[in-house]
Formats: C-alpha cells, sequence, structure tokens
C-alpha cells in the first residue's frame, strides 16, 4: 500500500509539475544553444527584460517602504476606527482573489485617456495606461498584499513592551523603530520583499491589460513569452520563459532558506539582540550589533 | 509637536496611497458597470458569449476543485506520513505554480501537450486532444491551483495526534477505515478551506489559460479572457460589468473561508 501510495504521488508530479517544466527545456533548445543566445540577443528581448527590471525595482522599493508603515499603522495605529481596520483588511486580501485582468480593467477605468483623472494626466504630461506609471499601478495593486501580510502577523505578536523600553529609556521614535522594529520585523520583511518580487517579475495579467502590449515601449519579460508563443515562435517563447523559470525556482529556494533561517531567527532578536540594542540607548554608546 | 505633524503627514500619505491604488479602483469597475443603471448591466451578463464564458468557468471550476480537494489530501498525506527518495524536494516544488508567472505556465503546457513535442505527437496519434478545449481548460486550473489544498492540509495532519489513530486500530480498524473515519474528518476544515481557495484562483485564472484554452467564444472562451477581450474592443461596460460577477463571486468565497477559518480556529 505504501509503496502504492507513494508511487501515485511521484506519478502526479511528474505528470503535473515536472513535465511542464522539462518540456520548456527542451522546447528552448530544440536546434541546439543558437537560437536561444538569438532569442535573447533580440532587440525587444532585452527591452522587455529591462522594462520588468525597471518595474520590480520601482514595486519593490514602493511596497517595502508602504507596507512597513502600513503595517504598524494597522497593527498599532489606535486612531483607526473598527470599521476602517475590517474593511482595510478585506480591501489588503481582494487583490489576492481578484482575476489580474480584472486589475488592469481598474486602472484603464479609472485613469484610461477617457476618464476625467486620466485626461488631467494627460494634460499635465503624464500618461498613465499603455505607459510605465500604468504597469507600476497594476503591479503594485498586485502586489501590495504580499508585504503586509508578511509583516502584519509578526507584528501583532511581537507586542509592545521592547519598544516601551527603549523609549523609556530615552530613544526618540526614529532611533526606535530602526534599532527596535526593524530588526525583529527584519525576516518578514525579507520575505515579504522576494514574493514581491517573484510576483512583479511574473504578473502577466494585469500589465498586459494596462501595457497594450507594445513591442520595444511596454513590453515585459511575460507579455514577451506570450506574444511568443502566440506567434508561434515557440523557441523564443521557451527561451525567455526558462529563464523566469529558473528564476522562480530560484524564488522557491531563497524562500525555503529564509523559512528555516526565520524560525530560528525571530527569538534570537527577542532575547540576545534585544537586549544589546537596550543597552546602547540606554548607555548612550553606539549600537555594538552589526548585521 | 513635530513628531505628531510627521506623523500625520505619514498617515495620510499611506491612506491616500491605499485609497488611489486599492480602492479607488475596484470602486470604478462598480461604478462603471452600473453606471448607466441595472438593465445595461443585465444586458452585458446575459449577453450569449459573455453568460456562456461565465458558466463555462464556474462549471470548470467547480470541477478542478473537485480534482484538487482528492489529490491535494492525498499528496499532502504521503508528503507527511511517508518518508522516501526526493520527499522534500518534492514538497518544496509543490509551491512551483505560485511563482512561475502564469504566461510561463501556459507555455510550458502549450509546449507540453502541442504537436511538437514528442508527448504531444503521440497523444495526437492515439486520437487524444487536450489542448484548445475543455479538458485544456482544465489541465491549465488544476495546475495553477495545484498547491493550495495541499498547503492547508499539511500542517493539519503534522499536528493531528497519531493516537487516536493508534486507538483505532487497537480496536480493530483496518488502514482504510481509519483514514476514513479518523484522519480524514479533522483535516476535512482544511480541505474545505484549500478547495475554497483553489475555487477562487481557478475562477480568476488568466495568463495559463488564455494560451493553451483556444479562446472560443461561447465554447471554450473562460471570463478572464472574455474581459480582456471586451477590454481591446474598448467595450468597458461589457468588461466592468463581467468583472462585477468575479470580483462579487470571489468576495463571497473570501468571506466565507474567513469565517469557516475563524469558526475552526484553523490559520491558512
Amino acid at each position: 500500500m505504501r509503496k502504492v501510495f507513494i508511487s501515485i504521488t511521484v506519478l502526479l508530479f511528474v505528470l503535473i509539475l515536472i513535465l511542464p517544466f522539462i518540456s520548456i527545456v527542451f522546447g528552448a533548445f530544440q536546434n541546439g544553444v543558437g537560437p536561444v543566445i538569438q532569442a535573447f540577443k533580440r532587440p525587444e528581448a532585452i527591452h522587455a527584460l529591462t522594462v520588468t527590471f525597471i518595474i520590480t525595482v520601482i514595486v519593490v522599493i514602493l511596497n517595502a517602504v508602504i507596507g512597513v508603515i502600513l503595517s504598524l499603522e494597522i497593527v498599532r495605529g489606535k486612531w483607526i476606527p473598527k470599521w476602517l481596520h475590517s474593511f482595510i483588511n478585506i480591501m489588503i486580501d481582494l487583490p489576492f482573489s481578484v482575476s489580474p485582468v480584472i486589475g488592469g480593467l481598474m486602472i484603464i477605468l479609472l485613469f484610461g485617456p477617457t476618464t476625467v483623472l486620466g485626461m488631467f494626466f494627460e494634460n499635465i504630461g503624464f500618461k498613465i495606461v499603455f505607459a510605465l506609471p500604468g504597469m507600476v499601478m497594476a503591479t503594485v495593486f498586485v502586489t501590495f498584499p504580499l508585504m503586509v501580510r508578511e509583516i502584519v502577523p509578526v507584528l501583532s505578536e511581537l507586542g509592545t513592551s521592547s519598544e516601551e523600553a527603549s523609549a523609556t529609556l530615552g530613544a526618540g521614535p526614529v532611533r526606535t523603530f530602526f534599532q527596535i522594529t526593524l530588526p525583529s520585523i527584519r525576516w518578514a520583511v525579507y520575505y515579504g520583499l522576494v514574493l514581491t518580487i517573484a510576483r512583479s517579475v511574473g504578473e502577466f495579467g494585469a500589465v498586459l491589460v494596462v501595457s497594450g502590449n507594445i513591442i520595444n515601449q511596454t513590453q515585459t519579460a511575460t507579455t514577451l513569452v506570450y506574444q511568443d508563443s502566440v506567434n508561434n515562435n515557440i523557441v523564443a517563447a521557451d527561451s525567455v520563459a526558462l529563464l523566469l523559470g529558473i528564476l522562480s525556482i530560484l524564488v522557491l529556494l531563497v524562500l525555503e532558506w529564509m523559512k528555516n533561517r526565520k524560525e530560528g531567527r525571530v527569538y534570537a532578536y527577542r532575547g540576545k539582540k534585544f537586549r544589546k540594542a537596550l543597552w546602547s540607548i540606554s548607555s548612550g554608546q553606539p549600537s555594538k550589533f552589526s548585521n | 509637536m513635530k513628531i505628531k505633524s510627521f506623523r500625520i503627514a505619514v498617515r495620510s500619505v499611506v491612506m491616500g496611497y491605499l485609497l488611489i491604488l486599492i480602492i479607488l479602483p475596484i470602486s470604478a469597475v462598480y461604478i462603471k458597470g452600473f453606471s448607466l443603471g441595472w438593465e445595461p448591466f443585465w444586458k452585458e451578463i446575459s449577453g450569449v458569449i459573455a453568460w456562456k464564458a461565465i458558466l463555462l468557468t464556474l462549471k470548470l471550476s467547480i470541477f478542478t476543485t473537485l480534482i484538487q480537494a482528492v489529490i491535494g489530501t492525498f499528496i499532502a498525506f504521503v508528503l507527511v506520513r511517508y518518508r522516501f527518495f526526493g520527499r522534500s524536494l518534492f514538497n518544496s516544488m509543490v509551491d512551483l505554480p505560485f511563482s512561475l508567472p502564469t504566461s510561463v505556465s501556459g507555455l510550458m503546457l502549450l509546449t507540453l501537450l502541442g504537436p511538437q513535442s514528442p508527448i504531444g505527437k503521440w497523444l495526437n496519434t492515439m486520437g487524444i486532444h487536450l489542448l484548445y478545449n475543455q479538458t485544456a481548460i482544465i489541465i491549465g486550473m488544476v495546475f495553477v491551483t495545484f498547491p493550495f489544498v495541499i498547503r492547508t492540509v499539511q500542517p493539519l495532519i503534522e499536528q493531528f495526534d497519531p493516537s487516536q489513530e493508534e486507538a483505532s486500530y487497537t480496536l480493530g480498524a483496518g488502514k482504510g477505515y481509519t483514514f476514513f473515519r479518523i484522519l480524514l474528518p479533522s483535516v476535512f476544515p482544511g480541505i474545505i478551506a484549500g478547495s475554497m481557495l483553489a475555487f477562487s484562483r481557478a475562477l480568476s485564472e488568466f495568463g495559463a489559460l488564455s494560451l493553451i484554452s483556444g479562446n472560443l467564444p461561447g465554447k471554450t472562451m473562460v471570463a478572464s479572457v472574455f474581459i480582456y477581450g471586451e477590454v481591446e474592443n474598448n467595450n468597458m461596460q461589457g468588461a466592468a460589468a463581467v468583472a462585477i460577477v468575479l470580483i462579487t463571486l470571489s468576495l463571497i468565497v473570501l468571506l466565507l473561508v474567513n469565517s469557516f477559518q475563524k469558526r475552526r480556529g484553523i490559520q491558512a
């Protein structure tokens, strides 16, 4: 029985996950290495990868800053009334369950060339839809929950006693934030960042709708893969897809490694590092702990 | 005083950001969909192609969810209970469909089942067609929803106290009986929660399906692909109407999962 069960499981993995992945490896290299290199040398491929890179950098920075601040407000903000609190919670979960195409549609409806807001921004020379700002907005919409959902549980579990101690000892809010709060949510932030990177690089539906998929202008790596496969240029599509696939595997490996580390780290911070930080604040001497 | 005004500024910026990027866009869809009142909304929804796309998506999503509930629970059970070569590798592989871009997922299945691959060729000679039909849509949906049930059921099986099963064995029950009467009922909430998440994801899937479904209006066109087509044709009213149906369905599922988990005290 045991052997049968294990064999079925292995078979399911092979059929559902492994075979599809291997197929793009063979698809990309079916005519040797040359066409693969050729696929990446195309100007549209280089452009698409650059656009993806730019979007990812902007979105990661935005999500990191806003995500941390918003999580702090959600957990600690006593000024938020209760109804608003649960409303924000639902709003943050929503992008997870809304189709990415709808995410893109929302931005077109709001900032499209025929809307009031869209016309206003167009008049001041700031094009949103079918341009980079819209694509960044779409990606932010889709990746927004990742950061907050990672940080909020850690933050609420953490409590405020260490921060209160730090404040009592005379540290200002900025110093308390950087020396006490941030180090203790560090792994959640990293985890959220890796998820954000993966999702930003991989976002397809929302970006396709908003960008218009204009070659050499608003085409990203994922929409290039789509375009190539629609054009039946399977070798080129598989080549770029393979790069994205390898990136996804790397992301999984990093997340796995972080999970193992995070579990060991949360308590380390509450113990030794906290005492060190608090000590350095109270004694007025420079912080001794290094990362 | 300075700190206080700084805090207020930060809060306003964060709330404004939330308003512009999340809340305004979502309300824009509802406003657009209902902007001309109920009648045009119903007209868009009840258009033959739109209606068929919604029904098809619902039908295939339910089918996918049932498949996932069974194989997800099964895989979770094997991954937790058995030690075998490559187990941890398989375990970390489960999340692959989450981290892969959906257009890449679609392309993978397209390449695998397409006429250029050996498997596609072999299937063709056998007379089996797995692309550009409803089977293709189910394959795509199963691929992208693969992790949900496994990841919600796994922790429940891990936490399950084996002494209950031992008691069942001691009392003379067989393995199958023990599994279905002892283990399964206690992980059932997890199966339901994971299935609902998988359902919601299957409903909204676009990238993978747009490449492998063939997108025949009325036959293999799913709701999200329909919305994309309407956007391309600049029929925002129709796109918004179908989008409202999808968002509302997802919201209901989300609320159900939340209340379910609260009641049972599970964490996803």
